[in-house]
């Protein structure tokens, strides 16, 4: 589904604030794979994600999504395969614009935006039945800006959003990073759910060392640039806590 | 009375403009100093063609095509060549001096013996109920199609790209093509604010447009003042707002005239207003 080959990414290439972000990484990722990635600050968790994204393009190496070499392709054109969660909240969602218009862009990700109305009463019913399965309230508020929620209630309502259009890879950058324990364990369970509902391929950042041991089938961890370690689904359900937490001392 | 009246005309007038900047200012979040150019780009297009005798309906689409050309320009440079939005509107602004001068030719052009938008029709025996008839008509209908378009999927896209660039690069929108458009569309409708006020006041003036920019800036503060305080979250009476806040600018420039303020003073009163209106929101916050 996704293949890394030789990836290499060098910010500032040639002064004297030279950064190599990551040193010639491969990775392949099958269907269905649900990869977490831990690491330190500045191991290049992030930029391994972006350049699967598109949001940065790599030094060297290629990205090939579903056997087509996207590696020259912009982060939009991508978008196709692509549905993404960010670190903070607002970047995922629209805050000027309804709960109910972010949901229709959502809805047209991979699809031209035409001229014609979209938003009519059968989608408003379909995004009022998805977003009714979070349990939080929100189905009767679609008018409501996006801006004037909680960032936890942003966060569900992007991962929701990003099943809205045909998805296959799911990309969340520690989408629980800036919430508090209920709304980040309410944020992991629904993301599992629908990785596993729509068969999805996914991959999970992350900085919390409980998530990262409770989701997903595959763990790596990187370290300057690196994949230090790589484990497989019967590795990872064999991994205990502790093991985990002597890996960053 | 009748002083009033042709100040609400004004706002009316102008309000296609105010509509434009409402779209910039969405997108970009910055004045779009273009803005100045367009205007009078939309008056002077609009002078030579009816001078030449041509029907003022047919007129439009020449206007608005100028108007979105001027527009496009300043959101390639901005998009393409990676210059500050307010530098690159500067830029074309100041380039478009010398194309409206070289097709107007002169400096003034009156349009006292041609056949206006506003002399074609005649719903009222009196020309000022008739005027504000017709300019109530027009922007009204402008105000319903630039609605309907803000509605669309390419509307919602549009909006979204202002308010979070992140989410709509994720979303497959073109955020630098959005931008591009969306000027286009903003100086387009400031070009017909400059197609009706030269019908409207009979004449042309190569510097009609300066520190226009503030008029529709003015116009469009107040309306995002009054669409916040009412919490106004339909996009068709988010744009009646604005237009709105168009007339409302005039009527309070005409009342300041009319106390016998210096004609001479109007910009300076101008800019002054609209700083009023930009602190007012702010002095409340610190309460």
């Amino acid at each position: 589904m996704i293949e890394l080959q030789h990836i290499s990414k060098v910010f500032n290439k040639g002064k004297v604030n030279e950064v190599a972000a990551l040193k010639d990484v491969s990775l392949t990722l099958q269907k269905q794979d649900f990869l977490v990635v831990v690491g330190s600050n500045g191991s290049g968790k992030t930029t391994l994600l972006n350049i699967i994204a598109g949001a940065e393009l790599s030094s060297s190496g290629k990205v090939i999504i579903s056997g087509a070499d996207v590696s020259r392709l912009a982060e939009y054109k991508r978008s196709k395969w692509i549905a993404r969660v960010f670190q903070n909240p607002l970047s995922g969602t629209a805050s000027d614009l309804s709960i109910l218009d972010n949901f229709r862009l959502a809805a047209i990700r991979t699809t031209k935006k035409k001229l014609i109305i979209g938003i009519n009463n059968s989608f408003r019913k379909r995004v009022q039945d998805k977003i009714a399965t979070l349990g939080m309230g929100l189905e009767n508020k679609l008018e409501q800006p996006m801006g004037t929620l909680s960032g936890g209630q942003r966060q569900a309502l992007t991962l929701l959003m990003s099943v809205m259009d045909d998805t296959q890879i799911l990309l969340l950058d520690e989408p629980t990073a800036a919430l508090d324990p209920r709304s980040a364990s309410v944020i992991m369970q629904t993301a599992h759910s629908l990785i596993q509902q729509y068969k999805l391929t996914a991959i999970l950042i992350t900085h919390n060392l409980k998530e990262g041991h409770q989701y997903g089938n595959r763990l790596i961890q990187m370290s300057e640039g690196k994949v230090l370690r790589d484990l497989n689904a019967s590795e990872k359900k064999s991994l205990q806590m502790q093991e985990m937490y002597e890996w960053f001392n | 009375m009748e002083f009033y009246i042709t100040a609400l005309i004004l706002g009316l007038c102008l309000s296609s403009m105010a509509l434009g900047i409402f779209i910039s200012m969405k997108i970009f979040n910055i004045p779009d100093i273009t803005t100045d150019g367009s205007y009078t780009l939309g008056a002077v297009i609009t002078a030579v063609l009816l001078t030449a005798h041509w029907n003022a309906i047919a007129i439009i689409p020449v206007v608005l095509a100028a108007g979105a050309l001027a527009g496009m320009l300043t959101g390639i440079i901005h998009t393409r060549l990676k210059i500050e939005a307010l530098l690159a509107g500067i830029l074309v602004m100041t380039g478009l001096y010398s194309i409206n001068l070289t097709i107007l030719g002169r400096s003034n052009v009156p349009l006292l013996e041609v056949q206006s938008v506003f002399s074609s029709v005649h719903f009222f025996a009196a020309s000022v109920y008739n005027n504000l008839t017709l300019s109530l008509l027009f922007i009204l209908s402008i105000a319903f199609i630039v609605g309907y378009v803000l509605r669309t999927d390419f509307g919602i896209a549009m909006r979204a790209t202002g308010s979070s660039a992140s989410m709509t690069r994720a979303l497959g929108i073109n955020n630098n093509k959005m931008k591009i458009i969306g000027l286009a569309i903003a100086n387009s409708l400031t070009a017909l604010s400059g197609y009706l006020v030269a019908q409207f006041q009979n004449f042309t003036d190569i510097n009609m447009g300066i520190g226009i920019v503030i008029t529709g800036l003015g116009s469009v503060l107040i309306g995002e003042a009054l669409i916040k305080w009412w919490s106004i979250t339909s996009i068709h009476w988010q744009l009646l707002t604005v237009i709105g806040g168009s007339i409302l600018f005039q009527l309070v420039l005409a009342f300041t005239l009319s106390i016998g303020v210096d004609p001479n003073m109007l910009k300076l009163v101008t800019a002054s207003f609209v700083l009023l209106i930009v602190i007012i929101p702010r002095l409340k916050k610190h309460d």
